[in-house]
């Protein structure tokens, strides 16, 4: 970068810092908003005087939690989900690629597994064939249907293979030299130097699979098998008041608990602002490894 | 012979994966007869009647169609353009930046709404734009009469289009951020060589520098333009907005799932599945010719 110090330059460099730093400060300013409802007095929060600041701090709602039976369970069908999802999914989609990294003269169907897989990134067959589908094969009301019932992340497997073909050849030559055979090979020699790339596809899958929360609505029978976004998705949603009786709206009003809701939503977003810190020097790396070639 | 034995490990390794597409990606997509049938859950895919076309010509016959198509076009088309623009200022302004540490904490700042689900962020923004909330706050201190963001439906595709680009902004600059550290630093020391200003030099340096990229992700997102976002706009509407919000995956999602006309909303989703794989095989195809883009 060339260094300039006239005063013009100076103070472009000065608005750009301002503004740049006022446009993180919109991106954390709702989180934070959130964090600060959660806290405050139930009466200060839906007259709308929280700001910034808590009103009337306490930490009620936290503790009205700590007694909510199906929030914990809810919160532990997700992490159940999280961990099953990513550990199948990291084993299943770094033994598929590892094949369809091979060049064809190596392994002749692999364009062609290579195209079916394709095929099912560009087409699908909706969501109700897909819905009888899961119903049928027997997954409905399972953990396995919060686990398997998004599919195989087909993009996760391209990066992954891209990445894998990026490797030197002569690794290859040099582990066949040494009798390696190929689940020897993957263990040892592709997985470590992948590491980059499968941290990311491991956190786009545990973020994935933390934040879902459809499958938990239509694959799941109730609200006893509901994963934690879906259990807040229940009482998030905009209630058409357009045409409800007055004793309805009333009782909504009674049940609607902002500060309560806010700590819920507090409480399921901070795993992933916890985890992500440290994943985010894996991911920039990782995304620009797969998706930019030269 | 190594290789015969190779080849078999081959196929174990695949074979998890694939029973794993068969069942959930590509059973389903033989399921694609219900809309071409009278179905009923009672008698199955096997038994139910076939009736032609019926489901398409009643479709067809809908007002509703006509909504949800627009709708889905409308909101994605806007929000296509604003993660094109919103990214590529953003990235510029980044790599103009000098201070390193500054620079970074930005960076981790503004990508985390990225990793935040749509439940979460719908509840948080229902609450921030709500009759009570901050922004109707911040504009009664203007003098503004509050708003009821939520009901008003000629709005909601803006507050759409706004949090999708307020949300993936961040993320979305990773990859012009990745082309900016491609351009040659001899060409910006020519260009002040030669006198040229910093704005001068963004104009007549980055912009260039960066032309290959906006090209290729404008003709990826292409392939985008019948995908609104189920998941933010299932979370944020409500029956007073869907005259402009519902979109076709809500709608069929409400016909299908809940009101259960399994043909008729599989018909909808068919016709959505056919147009998006043209246009993605479009832009494809676009891509690799004109930016010799492979993706894999």
């Amino acid at each position: 970068m060339i260094r300039e110090t006239t005063l013009r330059s100076r103070v472009f460099d000065a608005t750009l810092l301002v503004v740049l730093l006022l446009i993180a400060f919109l991106c954390i300013l709702p989180l934070w908003y959130t964090l600060a409802v959660s806290l405050s007095e139930k009466s200060a929060a839906a007259a709308g005087k929280v700001w910034l600041w808590p009103v009337g701090f306490n930490f009620n709602s936290y503790q009205q939690i700590i007694g909510d039976r199906s929030f914990f369970n809810s919160f532990w069908i997700s992490i159940q989900r999280v961990v099953l999802g990513a550990t199948i999914t990291f084993i299943v989609t770094t033994m598929m690629a590892y094949p369809l990294s091979r060049s064809p003269r190596e392994f002749r169907m692999r364009n062609v597994f290579m195209w079916i897989l394709v095929f099912t990134l560009l087409f699908n067959g909706g969501l109700i064939p897909w819905y009888m589908t899961v119903k049928a094969i027997g997954l409905y009301d399972t953990i396995w249907a919060l686990v398997l019932g998004g599919g195989v992340p087909v993009f996760n497997v391209i990066l992954i293979v891209n990445y894998f073909r990026n490797l030197p050849k002569e690794l290859d030559e040099a582990a066949l030299v040494d009798g390696a055979g190929p689940w020897r090979m993957l263990i040892t020699i592709y997985v470590p130097l992948a590491v980059p790339v499968l941290a990311t596809v491991t956190l786009f899958t545990i973020v994935y699979h933390w934040n879902e929360f459809f499958h938990g609505l239509v694959l799941t029978s109730g609200q006893d098998h509901y994963p934690l976004q879906t259990l807040i998705q229940q009482f998030v949603v905009v209630i058409d008041s357009s045409n409800m009786t007055e004793d309805q709206y009333k009782r909504l009003n009674e049940l609607s608990n902002q500060t309560l809701n806010a700590a819920k939503i507090f409480i399921a977003m901070l795993p992933v602002l916890v985890v992500y810190p440290f994943l985010q020097r894996f991911f920039i790396h990782g995304i620009t490894l797969g998706s930019v070639k030269e | 012979m190594r290789n015969r034995t190779f080849i078999k490990h081959y196929y174990i390794m695949l074979l998890p994966g694939f029973v794993w597409l068969l069942l959930i990606s590509i059973i389903p997509m033989f399921g694609i007869a219900i809309a071409f049938q009278d179905f009923n859950p009672g008698q199955g895919i096997w038994k139910s009647p076939w009736i032609g076309l019926e489901n398409f010509e009643y479709m067809f016959s809908l007002n509703d169609t006509k909504t949800i198509f627009f709708n889905t076009v409308n909101i994605a088309v806007m929000k296509i353009g604003g993660n094109l623009i919103v990214p590529l200022i953003f990235a510029i302004m980044l790599n103009e930046l000098r201070l390193m540490v500054i620079k970074r904490w930005v960076q981790t700042i503004v990508y985390l709404p990225h990793f935040l689900s749509w439940v979460i962020l719908s509840g948080i923004l229902l609450d921030v734009f709500s009759y009570t909330g901050p922004v109707n706050g911040l504009l009664h201190m203007l003098g503004i009469e509050p708003v009821l963001f939520f009901a008003r439906a000629d709005l909601f595709p803006f507050i759409v289009v706004g949090s999708d680009v307020w949300k993936e902004f961040g993320f979305n600059t990773i990859i012009y951020l990745a082309a900016l550290t491609g351009i040659s630093p001899s060409l910006y020391e020519a260009a002040s060589i030669d006198g040229a200003t910093r704005l001068r030099r963004i104009w007549h340096v980055t912009l260039p520098g960066l032309r290959t990229t906006i090209v290729l992700l404008a003709v990826l997102s292409l392939g985008n333009v019948l995908n609104a976002g189920f998941d933010q706009i299932f979370n944020m509407y409500n029956p007073l907005l869907y005259s402009t919000g519902d979109i076709i995956d809500t709608w069929v999602y409400r016909e299908g799932l809940l009101n259960m006309q399994y043909g008729l909303a599989t018909a909808v989703g068919l016709l959505k599945s056919v147009v998006s794989f043209v246009l993605i095989i479009i832009s494809y195809l676009l891509a690799s010719k004109f930016a010799n883009y492979r993706i894999f």
